[in-house]
């Protein structure tokens, strides 16, 4: 049976892993590539790592990081933050992450999306979307209106409507991060993680609000998500990966159990 | 010495990086000549069924892999290296493809709607054989996944690990004398899998 996945997110900010609240009072935790193998020495499934100012900054991502990442771990991993071309993509690609994921700058230029597919595969195309709960309205019949640039820029764009033209145009996995869950931890956004996963062929992986491990069993069992990010849980020491594989096992939530 | 075959399917940083893992020597090459010396061949890839046939016949591999595996060299496939060894894909509205397994590789239809296609994770794999590329791995051990097309092998003998998905019981490793070939990707399961590249490595093909 396929199981569900447990993914470690990694914001990183000045070469430092960093948490923060809707990207504000970012605190420093560590070195990326010192927790990438611990959480991978702990039993994650995958990993993701954005690089939270490259976009903002205008730079592309840190490409040395991902080298080293890539030697320490033997899972897949998806960076994410700066790509904006073909050439961006490759570089991440070859450096060893298995996945790249593309959010504010395919909202300004969806093309990439298919590019990035026809020329990676869609299985390495990731969308990142940060929708926003809004009134139900012409524009946004879903109530979810896509965020870009840390939330800060509402785009006028339905999530429901972006996620299925992001998978006509080739993306392989959607990460679907609820701007008011982000940084909660009091749970994901169950209405809109089963939306998008009710409504696209690819598989869906929740992100935002996780604090604990049954909001891990919540995601999977009620909104049929595929896979879950985790981050302050984890940072923080509050919780152990073991804790909660050993936590979803015993509510019958299929999980990787050997590594 | 490890030989990857490079046919410009997908990205080949992470083969060689778990060879390093277990400090195995290897190399990444399209050069024929190189890949009839070699002691034993990596034949991986992700990508179209498609494309990647034409590539190998642009690039005259085809000859030289079917050379590889009559010698009789350790030859291990990865996941879309795995699929073209059958006979036919249905990918690409149909794929003759290398004809070293006797089946076909077919695509998931899922009739649960929660089972997306591709398959993206890890699915666990019931040995159906005592093969030498399962020493020292439990049972039902969990590898990575990610594919939309499975093999399926007309000679029930090929099959040495079987995996459910889609509402399929399907071949994720398939082998036959000096041959073995995986669905997921062992260079990215973790401890697991880098204990059945390490099993490869070791491997004199019997």
């Amino acid at each position: 049976m396929l199981t569900k996945r447990i993914i470690p997110c990694l914001d990183i900010r000045n070469k430092k892993v960093t948490k923060g609240v809707r990207f504000q009072n970012n605190i420093e935790l560590g070195d990326p590539v010192e927790l990438a193998s611990k959480y991978y020495d702990d039993g994650c499934d995958e990993l993701v790592f954005y690089d939270i100012t490259a976009s903002a900054e205008r730079r592309p991502i840190d490409i040395d990081m991902v080298r080293e990442v890539a030697k320490a771990v033997r899972i897949p991993f998806a960076v994410g933050g700066g790509i904006s071309t073909l050439d961006d993509m490759s570089r991440v690609l070859l450096a060893g992450a298995e996945k790249v994921s593309v959010n504010s700058l395919a909202v300004e230029n969806p093309g990439i999306i298919k590019d990035g597919a026809k020329a990676f595969g869609s299985q390495c195309i990731v969308l990142g979307m940060d929708p926003l709960k809004v009134k139900i309205s012409a524009e946004i019949p879903s109530g979810y209106e896509i965020t870009t640039r840390g939330f800060r820029h509402h785009t006028g764009l339905d999530a429901l409507a972006w996620a299925r033209k992001a998978v006509d145009l080739g993306v392989g996995e959607i990460v679907v991060n609820s701007v008011d869950a982000d940084g909660t931890r009091n749970g994901f956004e169950i209405d809109l993680t089963r939306m998008i996963a009710d409504n696209v062929g690819v598989p869906v992986v929740a992100s935002g609000g996780a604090g604990t491990p049954d909001h891990l069993v919540q995601v999977f069992r009620q909104a049929g998500a595929d896979a879950a990010i985790i981050a302050g849980m984890i940072h923080t020491g509050q919780f152990t990966i073991p804790q909660i594989k050993n936590f979803l096992a015993e509510s019958n939530i299929p999980v990787r159990k050997q590594w | 010495m490890i030989t990857i075959i490079d046919y410009k399917a997908g990205n080949l940083t992470s083969v060689k990086l778990a060879f390093d893992a277990i400090g195995v020597e290897s190399e990444i090459t399209d050069s024929g000549p190189r890949i009839l010396k070699a002691d034993r061949v990596v034949f991986p890839g992700v990508g179209a069924a498609g494309a990647a046939l034409r590539t190998l016949n642009d690039m005259k591999l085809v000859d030289v892999i079917r050379q590889v595996v009559q010698k009789g060299k350790p030859f291990l496939g990865i996941c879309l290296g795995t699929q073209i060894i059958f006979e036919r894909s249905e990918e690409d509205d149909g794929v003759e493809c290398i004809g070293l397994v006797p089946g076909v590789v077919k695509l998931f239809r899922p009739v649960n709607r929660f089972e997306k296609v591709p398959q993206m994770g890890w699915n666990s794999v019931r040995q159906v054989s005592g093969h030498k590329i399962f020493n020292g791995i439990s049972d039902n051990s969990e590898f990575y996944f990610v594919h939309s097309y499975y093999p399926s092998p007309s000679d029930k003998s090929y099959i040495l690990g079987e995996t459910e998905y889609g509402g399929v019981s399907f071949a994720s490793v398939v082998g036959t004398g000096s041959l073995v070939a995986t669905q997921f990707h062992p260079e990215k399961s973790g401890k697991v899998g880098l204990k059945l590249l390490d099993n490869f490595c070791k491997w004199s093909g019997d």
